[in-house]
Formats: C-alpha cells, structure tokens, sequence
C-alpha cells in the first residue's frame, strides 16, 4: 500500500548484512543484544518504531527496548495505553502502510485479550489480499516460568501461535541468536513473532542462566528465520529443544559426557519456518530422539517435532520420548512449579532411559 | 466554519448516481448469489459461495462518505463491505472475481466478499466485528508521522459499537489525535437481535463524548446529512484536530446474510417507505435537480458496469488447487 509514498518503499530494507558471521569476543547480555537490534535497524530505516506498554522510559519489563527511548525520543519509541488490541491494531495497520513496527506483548500469556487482531488479521491479511498486501510487523513478547509467577504469567504458548498459519515465530536462547533473529524480524516483509524466555535474558532480578551473556559482534548481521542449529554435536541421542531449555539440555549433556554418553542437542531458534532437516538429519546419526519443551505438552511443539522424523523417516527411530509441561496450569508454589517444568533432572532422566539399552556404538 | 465543499446540484447527482451504483451491484450478485441454489439452499454450491452480506438500503453512508475521500486515504470495512469498497473507487471487475472466487480477485480467491484488500484505494474489510477499528489507528498513525493529510476511516456496524476493541480503538485515536473517523451504521439489527435489545444508549454518537471526541448521528438515513457529517469530520481528521464518531441511522433492506427469513424482523412493514433510493430520488425530482432522464441514465451506466464486471468475473479462471498454499508468506514457505 506503498505506491504512492515515496519515503519508505516495502522490498527495501537496506544493505545485505553478514548472515551468522563469528561471534567474536565482545559480550553482551540477551536484553541488550535485542535491545542493539533495534536501535540499529531504527537507525538506518526511519520506518521502524517501538510500541508497546512500558516500553518507554522503563525501558520494557524485561528490558527489551532500554535505551531506546533516549535516543529516538517518544516519537518513535511509544507508551501504550493496556489497550492490547488497539494498539496491536495500530501496528498491523502501519505496517500495511509501509512502516515496520515492533510492538511488544509484555507477556505472551495476554495474547487472551487481542488474539484476534494477531491470528485473524497480522497472521491473514497477506494470505487474503493474494500477495498484495504485506504486513511486515515484528510481535515481540516475554514468554516463559520458573520465578513463581503463577498460570497466567508464566506460559510459552508458542505452540499456540506456530500452530496458527500466518506468522513466522522465532524463539531465540542467547544474545547472539537474539540479536541476529531480532534483526531478521525487523527486516522481514512477514509478521514475526518473536518469543523470548526471561530466563534467557540475563535480567538482574531473575536466577540468571550462564549463558544469558555471550559473545555478540557489534555489527548489524542475521541469523536466517528458519534455521536450527547444532549446538553440541553428539553421537547417542538426540535433544530437540529450544530457549531456556536449551541450556538445561547442554548442562545435562555435558554432565554425561563424563559417562561415555554422548548427546547432541538441536537448538531449533525458529518454529516458524520449523526446520525439519535438521531435525531430522540429526535422528539419522543418533535413533534416539528427545523433545525438551517448556511449552504444554498435548497438542502442541513436541508432538510436531516427532511427526516430522516418523513421516519423513520412520525407520530412523530406535527411541522416543518428550520433556514437556505437563497438561496443567503453571502452579505457583516453587516446588510444585518446578515438578512441572522440564528441570535438568527430568532431562537427565530421559536421557538415561533412552540410554538403558547402551550405547549403540 | 465550513472546511467542505457545499453540496452543489452536480454533487447531489453525483451521489444518487453512488447509490444507484451500489443498489444495482447489489441486485446483480443477489440474483448470481441464488441463480444457483434453488430449489434446495445450500450456502456452499454455485458461481458465489459461502455466507453474503449485502449492503442495499446502506447506501447513504457510503455515497455521502466517498464524495470526501480520496484514493490514498485509508478506509476499512466489515463484513458487509461492498457499498463502501464501491464509493471508495475499488476497482469493480477485480472485486467482482474476488466475490466469484477467481484467479483475478483482489485476493486471487483467497479472501472472498468480506475479505476485500485494494491496495490502490488503500482499502481492506474484516469479517470480524469491530476489528477492522484498530488497523485503521494504525494507517492513521502512517499518515500523522509522515505528516501527509491523509484520514482512515473505519466502518462497522452499531453491534461494533459494544465490542471492547471500538472502545479501545475510541480512547487510543483521541489519545494520540489520529486523523482517523469511525463511522457506525445503525441498521437497527444485530443479525436478528434489536439495537434496543443490545446497547445500553439510544445513540452511540454520544459514546465518542467518552474519550473526548465529537460524536454525530444522521438520523434518517440521509445522504446530504451523512455528507454533512463526514465533511465535518474528515475536514477535522485532516486539519490535524483528531478523530471523530459518527453513528448513521440507516436501513437493512435485506436480511442479514442471504437466506435469513427474517422472521424475527419487526419493522418490515415499514421498510418499503424508509428505503433510501427512491426517496432521493423524488427529493431530487422535486427539487428539479432531476429529470427522468437523468434518472434513466444512472441506472443504464451503473447497468453497464455492473455487468461488465460480473461478466468479467465469470470468464475468468478459477484458481489452481495445486497453489492454494501461495502467499501464506511474503518470504519463504513454510516447511
């Protein structure tokens, strides 16, 4: 809807940028790598803007948007009245009209009170219009447990949103994924929903996990929207996860090393385009497939992720079984939440049955 | 103050010629939409498929609003879209096949009738109640920070007017001093449900008064009173002074979707003598501002156009089932 508005054109989104390029040595936290992203794509491309509620001079409730209103001013870095649907609205319609919005669901839990400007029209509008209406939005929102927040605070619900066809949803697990899947959102013509875990955002008032801080280059770069990632090669199993629970699987994984036992963990990034070679390809070297997801366990990520290996190679599988949570709302009590959550011990747990008939090799 | 053009002979000839347009598109797909239902109704057979909310005795609103805009400002509608796509100037061959569900359609056959996207005319519907409102904040919003006088408006129904999203919509345009108009038809029916058995006010135009904006109704179902109000309101949008409620007391001529016996309706009796064409069409008359003839030729010109594009619809191909997962994605397919 851009034809006639000569400041901002849709299949312009700057310079190619280095895809995945190394890391580096500078570190940096998960919050300030998303918060890095955005300030450099607001740099080059005056389309790009910040809505959302507390997104301001707080900075986002988990620290997604810090900074940011310092140097964009409250123009383009915006306080929202909790009007979730109004102003997830406003950032669809926006975004037909040629701006890139990045707006923040402060928690994907809310998603009940504006679900349908997300499903029925972010997710839609491309598909119903032919190809001629692009929606290039970016729905950035805290997702995740483990800090006694109770069932309406806590969830991921991924699932929920990758189930709905429409959106592209990423979910990253450290800074430099973060960051780099960050910048793709921006720049991508589609709606994408980016996920990310608390816990991986290395937030000063939350049990913080080590690797919420890494290495981080300082240039804009991507990481492709639809891509795994190995992130420990192994031999024996096979860990399909994502976010938070990737961390727990490479402690897990590095924990059994010792034992002879040898664990590749996948580290999916992306739901949305879900890379299913890659799950795949890694099931051919191992047989043994586990899926560690923090999000409910019916109905939902896991179950896809097993679907993909039995239709495309169901002879690959010697063993199978899910970390999930459970089907039940996120209790409150610390000792029942973490009964619920998939804690490296249940991790480890289900590493050792997949192992109970030894190693293959 | 006046910021509008008054209504000059030409213009209100000009709206007739609107609504003429817009009756006979309708009359037009009723008669497509049924040819091949009978004797049995079943929704999903024939040249149109699916649910058809039809727009006859609506046309007021339409013609009295389209005379204001321009094809670059915004404008989205509901599920009963198409009175407003045709004064908006959306191109009437392609909405047609959108309709007919073909290959040439706005959507190429992905949206159907309430699912209407023009971006030439920067025009979009929704079939959901009330959410067309928060996009248009957000076209709004790309008008106001690119500073271009552009307005969106935003049409819905008086059963809108008691969804959370109108509210939320009302308070963030007036927050944020969008240039931006909702215009609510009161066709005094909520599928079978009365207005007096669903909102707690007789008007909704008093509701924009709750987020500090000036809130109008039309009574009677006027054109000339919907010009007037619109006029007032766009002149407002564009002048930088905000957004602006507009509630119309219009007319459906029709039931709510096509096969709706309406034995619920209390007011048909009275329906015949509230129906909006032919009363301008005397006024004009009698004003002698219209001849006859004058009146002859809108309906052979709107005639024309009409079934040009229903023709145009019906030639052309239906979409390929092999590409019905196209455009899912502006980038990339989903694995």
């Amino acid at each position: 809807m851009t034809a006639a508005l000569p400041t901002v054109s849709l299949h312009t989104v700057g310079p190619n940028l280095a895809v995945e390029p190394d890391a580096g040595t500078r570190k940096t936290s998960t919050a300030k790598a998303v918060q890095e992203a955005i300030a450099q794509q607001m740099r080059t491309d005056d389309s790009v803007f910040v809505m959302g509620e507390d997104v301001g001079p707080y900075g986002g409730i988990f620290s997604s948007t810090t900074g940011l209103i310092e140097e964009f001013g409250p123009t383009r870095v915006i306080d929202t009245p909790i009007s979730e649907t109004a102003f997830i609205g406003a950032g669809i319609g926006a975004a037909i009209e040629g701006m890139r919005p990045v707006v923040e669901l402060m928690f994907s839990d809310f998603f009940g009170v504006c679900m349908d400007q997300i499903y029925n029209h972010m997710a839609k509008i491309h598909y119903e219009s032919g190809g001629n209406v692009q929606v290039p939005m970016v729905l950035m929102t805290a997702t995740g447990g483990g800090y006694s927040d109770g069932a309406q605070h806590s969830q991921t619900l991924w699932g929920t949103f990758a189930h709905l066809p429409g959106m592209k949803v990423v979910v990253p697990s450290n800074p430099y994924d973060a960051k780099g899947l960050m910048t793709a959102a921006i720049r991508s013509n589609d709606p994408v929903v980016f996920m990310f875990h608390k816990g991986v955002m290395g937030l000063g008032w939350m049990k913080k996990n080590p690797r919420s801080i890494g290495s981080v280059p300082e240039e804009s770069y991507e990481v492709p929207i639809g891509k795994a990632k190995v992130v420990r090669e192994g031999t024996d199993v096979t860990i399909v996860t994502l976010s938070l629970s990737v961390h727990h699987s490479l402690d897990v994984a590095e924990n059994l090393a010792d034992e002879g036992i040898s664990v590749e963990v996948l580290d999916l990034r992306s739901l949305v385009p879900l890379d299913r070679d890659a799950i795949v390809a890694s099931v051919s070297k191992t047989g043994r497939l586990i899926v560690v997801d923090e999000d409910y366990q019916s109905f939902g990520l896991s179950g896809e992720v097993i679907a993909s290996v039995v239709e495309r190679a169901p002879g690959l599988l010697t063993h199978v079984s899910r970390v999930c949570l459970p089907d039940v709302p996120i209790p409150y009590a610390s000792q029942l939440e973490y009964a619920v959550l998939p804690t490296p011990a249940r991790i480890e747990a289900a590493v050792r049955e997949a192992m109970d008939g030894g190693v293959a090799s | 103050m006046t910021l509008y053009p008054t209504l000059t002979d030409d213009m209100r000839r000009g709206m007739l010629q609107t609504m003429v347009l817009i009756r006979t598109y309708e009359e037009a797909i009723l008669r497509e939409y049924h040819a091949d239902k009978s004797p049995g109704f079943d929704i999903g057979a024939g040249l149109i498929p699916g649910e058809m909310h039809l727009s006859a005795g609506q046309e007021p609103v339409a013609a009295g609003l389209g005379l204001h805009l321009t094809k670059d400002d915004a404008l989205t509608a509901a599920h009963r879209p198409h009175h407003v796509a045709i004064a908006k100037g959306v191109r009437l061959r392609e909405m047609t096949a959108e309709i007919f569900g073909r290959e040439t359609g706005l959507g190429h056959g992905r949206g159907g009738h309430m699912h209407l996207f023009d971006p030439e005319t920067h025009f979009s519907c929704s079939g959901i109640v009330a959410e067309g409102l928060p996009p248009s904040l957000g076209q709004a919003f790309a008008f106001q920070r690119r500073g271009i006088d552009r307005v969106a408006v935003a049409v819905a129904g008086e059963g809108a007017a008691n969804q959370g999203a109108f509210h939320e919509s009302l308070n963030l345009a007036a927050l944020w001093k969008l240039p931006v108009v909702f215009v609510i038809e009161d066709n005094d029916w909520g599928i079978s449900v009365p207005r007096t058995q669903s909102t707690s006010v007789t008007s909704n135009a008093v509701r924009g008064a709750a987020y500090g904006m000036p809130g109008t109704r039309v009574e009677e179902n006027s054109v000339e009173g919907m010009y007037e109000a619109a006029g007032e309101a766009i002149a407002r949008a564009r002048a930088g002074d905000g957004p602006s409620l507009i509630e119309v007391h219009t007319l459906r001529l029709w039931g709510h979707f096509e096969g709706d016996a309406q034995g619920y309706r209390t007011d048909l009796d009275g329906v015949p003598g509230r129906d909006p064409l032919p009363t301008y069409r005397n006024t004009l008359t009698a004003q002698g501002v219209l001849t006859d003839s004058d009146f002859a030729a809108m309906e052979k010109s709107a005639s024309e156009l009409v079934e040009d594009a229903i023709d145009f619809a019906k030639a052309s191909p239906t979409p390929s089932p092999a590409n019905a997962l196209e455009y899912v994605f502006a980038e990339g397919a989903r694995s």
